[in-house]
């Protein structure tokens, strides 16, 4: 019945990943949930140049509840390394199947809010640019 | 004790709770509402979250689906029966409003979608029509939404100023400023009956008598006063009063705008349309009296008498042992949630100032968390800052939990609450 909260995310949430700020970060981002004001701020730096970006490093702050935190752990362990144009097409899906757990309509609001921030860092960072 | 225990107990002392003076006897209101018979996740759900709505009667549910049945067609323009018939039940109801809330005639009550049209309905009419660039509107730090965000984008369309009554550290309104914050440029004062959120009890009568004194009209927001407490609009001597059906037993759709007569008649109307104009020529319309001109298109007739008769239950249950109830069960969840380590009850402690809302926040523990760990439970409660986000600010907190009470609701359901929040805290190992 606690399967919302196995070990795993518990675990992201105490000892969450890439937490922190990231200075001189090429992308920084902010968005907090309106309903229950959970806030989450994504740093990205990047690598690579041209059609070949990629995220080196990746850290976030923020405040909420166990699973938004959670969720944001796991996406940036999982995102850091990759290619800019394979994260910026990542589906929702894929944070939930991070997450492993199920999720009520009102909770996967706050799994995806990270991933929100991410994409939403990475589209202005690509519109400032052109 | 598991849940289903605890209802297995409770019915086995059916009768006994609340047998005494003037609390209800929640039990045999439970057998009127079939939501709370019906397992959630499995369970008999612990229905704490009447704050948000209510659940509804049978009595209710037959009402409309009588009309629906017997008595159905558009109100107004029919001269046959059918029409007749639904026309005479919605301005029954509208009666039985009136005389629920102590209005002087049925013509005071504006039926509107819910409390937040009802002060759309106020900012837009009377606020673009009476209000001045420079004008003051005072409201408190403990609004919701919908007593908040309307005179905001007012104030900004018009160049008027908005001014906040402050809360005390204990949460109540701070009257100590209300001299200094009512000016000759005051033109209207809407507050909040009850808080959605602290519970606070604000008394009326010394805002309303003091913004009077200087000129300024007053709107009451009745929300969580209304379906909990005896309220008279006319000891209270408002200028305006709004509420929903929702929150007292009524169904969805269908709220309450309560005016004083000269104000009404001089304001102009919010929407148009039909059923709110008396002729229209191609020079011009001439507006309906009131309430009607404020009534635009078919209106939620059926939902409004539903709403007669979830205020005929509330009377035959009586305001006054509705509170009493209502005060009995937040008193024993006040006491109960101060013995949980880590728990903070947010507003005041004093259940005689408290309506049937208990808000907190648990050590470490996100309400988001809790809510979800409650519902496993059957325990249903809210979590968020239930739209009322300044005051959240204000209160340094992102967001909160909040159980609130209703005339079906037992005091062994606080016993579930609290079980479950002990759980919860075990399952995150707090």
């Amino acid at each position: 019945m606690q399967d919302l909260y196995r070990e795993h995310i518990l675990d992201h949430y105490e000892n969450p990943r890439h937490h922190g700020v990231i200075e001189h970060a090429d992308i920084s981002h902010e968005e907090s949930n309106p309903l229950c004001g959970d806030r989450i701020r994504i740093d990205v730096k990047l690598d690579g140049e041209g059609e070949r970006y990629r995220i080196a490093d990746a850290a976030f702050t923020g405040d909420g509840c166990i699973i938004s935190q959670a969720a944001a752990s796991m996406l940036l362990e999982d995102v850091v390394g990759k290619p800019l144009d394979e994260v910026a097409q990542i589906e929702p899906q894929h944070v939930l199947d991070l997450v492993g757990v199920p999720l009520t309509a009102a909770r996967v609001k706050c799994a995806l809010l990270g991933l929100k921030v991410l994409k939403t860092g990475i589209k202005l960072w690509k519109l400032q640019r052109t | 004790m598991t849940n289903d225990e605890r209802w297995a107990a409770a019915d086995e002392r059916a009768g006994a709770f609340d047998a005494k003076g003037a609390t209800l006897d929640a039990r045999r209101i439970r057998a009127d509402f079939p939501i709370l018979a019906q397992p959630s996740n499995g369970k008999r759900v612990v229905f704490l979250d009447s704050a948000a709505s209510s659940q509804k009667p049978i009595q209710v549910l037959q009402a409309m689906d009588e009309v629906y049945r017997r008595a159905y067609a558009n109100v107004h323009r029919g001269v046959y029966a059918l029409s007749e018939a639904a026309t005479a039940r919605y301005d029954e109801a509208r009666e039985k409003v009136a005389r629920f809330i102590g209005a002087p005639s049925a013509e005071q009550i504006v039926f509107t979608r819910n409390a937040t049209e009802a002060l759309n309905l106020l900012a837009y009419s009377y606020g673009r029509h009476f209000l001045r660039p420079g004008d003051e509107i005072l409201i408190t730090e403990l609004e919701h939404h919908a007593n908040f965000v309307p005179w905001q984008v007012l104030a900004q369309e018009r160049g008027l100023t908005l001014k906040f009554i402050p809360i005390t550290p204990e949460g109540q309104l701070d009257l100590q400023k209300l001299d200094e914050l009512l000016t000759p440029r005051t033109k209207l004062v809407s507050f909040a009956h009850v808080s959605n959120v602290l519970g606070t009890i604000n008394d009326p009568h010394p805002i309303i008598q003091r913004a009077h004194a200087i000129g300024a009209k007053v709107i009451v927001d009745a929300s969580q006063s209304v379906p909990h407490m005896p309220v008279n609009v006319s000891d209270m001597d408002c200028d305006f009063l709004a509420f929903s059906g929702h929150k007292m037993l009524g169904p969805t759709g269908i709220g309450v705008l309560y005016g004083k007569r000269e104000l009404l008649e001089a304001m102009p109307p919010f929407l148009t349309g039909g059923d709110m104009i008396s002729e229209v020529r191609f020079d011009g319309p001439r507006w309906n009296e009131v309430p009607l001109k404020f009534e635009a298109g078919t209106p939620a007739f059926v939902e409004a008498i539903g709403l007669g008769a979830a205020v005929d239950y509330l009377s035959a249950l009586g305001m006054a042992a509705i509170r009493a109830h209502e005060r009995e069960i937040t008193a024993y969840a006040l006491e109960r949630l101060s013995e949980v380590p880590g728990a903070k009850i947010v507003g005041p402690t004093d259940p005689e100032i408290r309506g049937g809302v208990v808000t907190f926040t648990l050590d470490r523990v996100h309400p988001h968390d809790l809510a979800s760990l409650l519902d496993r439970d059957g325990v249903a409660i809210r979590a968020g800052h239930h739209c009322a986000q300044p005051l959240h600010i204000r209160l340094g907190l992102s967001a909160t939990a909040r159980a609130s009470f209703y005339i079906y609701n037992e005091l062994h359901e606080v016993d579930a609450l609290i079980e479950a929040i002990y759980k919860a805290k075990a399952a995150l190992k707090r």
